[in-house]
């Protein structure tokens, strides 16, 4: 893929610093940090599910850190997106126990219906499809991750009924 | 909701054996604190703060509680290694990371019985002296990071949490922290680090964390399932929790069962348990989907031993496996396997071990956290081997290759993530070598990725023995 310097614009609000701070505030006074991980997730939901660098070194600015702290943490854990993503991100699970259920057969399907590869965003921006591993989900198989929630006991029909939704503004990807 | 309906439906059977963690699953409303409460909830706290710190631990080291992780260590023995004399804060730490491949059932108990957990992390936080609690629940299950949220705010409102709680003085703050996506935030020292706000790297024991874990601070972990049990043990005495079960294999466990079967689901069942009976049984997992021959299966989530039908329901000695700490690792990596986390996968005839075993080795690859170079090189190796016989280039030398890849992780890494991609890979050689061998020797017969499926493996060994290498 294309190497680029993303640019993002960065809107922290006042409801969002509110949260934020009610984040800092479950822990002591001088252990701000530990609040990391929620506050990237709360500033990555409300900018297009990705973290530039400007942003991450926004976060570290407001918990006080140094910017590279919020770098290690971004490349470690894989549910922070350091470039633009498609607005609707299927995440397949694709550990054994789906794929004893037929995962790989519904992401082909669900690649070839949408025209991508895994890993590459459509044209429009809407729509990108990823492997993803265990989810948690075995026995709900085979099942993907969008937004905040799983849509389990996935088959053919049912990928064509959520791209319509997601088309049609009906899905829902964070519960705030 | 279907899947929720799903649940339902299988939990109005009347299950004849002992229920303590669901017992309670079907009541409507249980999500909620004014149900949960008048159906005897919270009533364990009430009761613990009648009692000392130490006497509640007594109680939870008689019931013989054991890790519901993975582990299996004695929950009592672990409480009682906290470090009290430093004066330094202590904390209680929940692992709500679920992610060994095979495991749902943490999520089962967090989603459809909250305020169980949040009982049980008071009464837990009050035996052990700790102040200030935490849930560390895995970032992809952000919904039930709310539906717990919500839970917690209402048990505060209802006065279980903040100062001075129901007039007994003793005080506790509870909140949840959520992760970012890594299976390696399982293991409790990653887990701290983690929520310390850093990258999730084991730390190096001694240390334990009962010494120095969160800040420093002695610190407890413990699995959702250990905290819900403990709700039970203190209001029935740890002497009661102590006769169900088998052995040293006390009280009830969440099994999460999938794959192959009938009827894949969460399921409580009293330790002690036939695998028979558990596998076939209408109450339980209704035996195989499609009628198909069972192959294999892996008992505890995807790092425990896989093992072949014929040591499935009887162990090497033709006694009967029970579903139990002891029975499941009966005859050691030999001829058995491990209980682990109850994550209970089940594989029919069509399924390919070796492209199951490529899997395993690229989530663990995926998962490794690089601190430890048999690990990171090693998982990585296995995987790119794995993937190459599965795809028709393997080499003859490859298997044996693998064999020694395994047996320089194992033992030699700071956390067990490297013994958990290890052993899947030693097992599945030591009980299916000549599925490796045919996809060696066979190459053009394994290329489409459903290759069993049309052609079962039993029917094609014959090939195996014929060929020549």
């Amino acid at each position: 893929m294309e190497l680029k310097n993303y640019k993002q614009n960065i809107d922290i609000t006042p409801q969002m610093t509110e949260r934020i701070n009610e984040l800092i505030s479950h822990y002591p006074d001088d252990k701000r940090k530990s609040a990391l991980l929620p506050v990237l997730h709360e500033v990555q939901d409300a900018h297009d599910n990705w973290l530039s660098i400007e942003l991450q070194d926004k976060v570290a600015e407001i918990l006080q850190i140094k910017p590279i702290e919020v770098y290690e943490v971004v490349t470690f854990y894989s549910m922070f997106n350091q470039r633009p993503i498609g607005k609707y991100m299927f995440e397949f699970c694709q550990t054994s126990p789906c794929c004893l259920n037929g995962v790989e057969n519904l992401m082909d399907y669900t690649c070839s219906k949408l025209g991508v590869k895994i890993g590459e965003p459509t044209s429009d921006g809407l729509f990108e499809v990823r492997g993803v591993e265990c989810l948690g989900a075995c026995g709900y198989a085979p099942m993907m991750q969008l937004g905040d929630f799983y849509k389990e006991h996935l088959n053919e029909e049912k990928i064509d009924q959520l791209i319509a939704d997601c088309r049609d503004n009906k899905i829902t990807l964070h519960d705030k | 909701m279907p899947i929720a309906a799903i649940i339902k439906s299988r939990y109005t059977i009347n299950n004849m054996s002992q229920k303590i963690l669901l017992d309670k699953i079907n009541v409507p409303g249980i999500k909620t604190y004014e149900v949960y409460r008048k159906e005897g909830g919270y009533a364990s706290v009430e009761k613990a703060f009648k009692m000392t710190p130490d006497e509640v631990v007594e109680e939870v080291k008689t019931s013989g509680l054991r890790g519901r992780g993975g582990a299996g260590f004695p929950a009592g023995m672990k409480w009682s290694f906290i470090d009290k004399k430093s004066g330094k804060p202590r904390h209680l730490v929940c692992n709500a990371d679920e992610s060994e491949p095979g495991t749902f059932k943490d999520r089962f108990l967090m989603e459809y019985i909250p305020h169980l957990l949040i009982e049980g992390m008071i009464t837990s936080s009050y035996a052990l002296g700790a102040h200030l609690s935490y849930i560390y629940i895995r970032g992809e299950y952000m919904w039930i990071y709310k539906i717990l949220e919500r839970a917690i705010a209402e048990a505060k409102a209802a006065g279980w949490l903040g100062k001075n709680i129901m007039g007994s003085g003793y005080d506790l703050e509870l909140y949840v922290q959520i992760g970012g996506g890594a299976y390696i935030c399982g293991e409790e020292t990653a887990l701290i680090e983690s929520l310390e706000g850093k990258r999730g790297n084991p730390r190096i024991k001694p240390p334990f964390p009962a010494v120095s874990g969160l800040w420093a601070n002695p610190t407890v972990v413990n699995n959702v399932e250990t905290i819900a049990a403990v709700p039970w043990i203190v209001n029935n005495s740890g002497a009661d929790y102590a006769k169900i079960g088998i052995g040293r294999s006390t009280g009830t466990k969440l099994i999460s069962a999938s794959g192959h079967i009938k009827n894949p689901g969460v399921y409580e069942i009293e330790l002690g348990l036939s695998v028979y009976e558990f596998m076939n049984s209408d109450e339980y997992l209704g035996g195989m989907s499609s009628d198909r021959p069972l192959k294999a299966f892996v008992p505890g989530g995807s790092s425990v031993p896989i093992l072949p039908a014929n040591l499935i329901y009887k162990t090497a000695t033709g006694e009967d496996r029970l579903m139990s700490y002891e029975s499941l690792s009966d005859g050691g990596f030999a001829t058995g396997s491990m209980l682990g986390s109850g994550g209970f996968i089940v594989y029919n005839d069509t399924s390919c071990i070796v492209r199951n075993t490529w899997n395993f080795s690229r989530f663990y690859h995926h998962e490794s956290c690089g601190q430890c170079s048999p690990c990171r090189e090693g998982t990585g190796w296995l995987e790119k081997v794995l993937h190459r016989i599965e795809n028709g280039h393997g080499r003859e030398e490859d298997i044996d290759l693998l064999w020694s890849i395994q047996s320089k992780i194992e033992g030699n890494t700071i956390c067990p993530l490297g013994d958990a991609a290890a052993w899947p890979v030693a097992a599945a050689i030591r009980h299916f070598r000549d599925e490796f061998e045919y996809h060696v020797r066979f190459p053009e017969k394994i290329k489409n990725r459903d290759h069993f499926v049309a052609e079962p493996f039993e029917k094609v060994k014959h090939l195996v023995a014929k060929a020549t290498v």
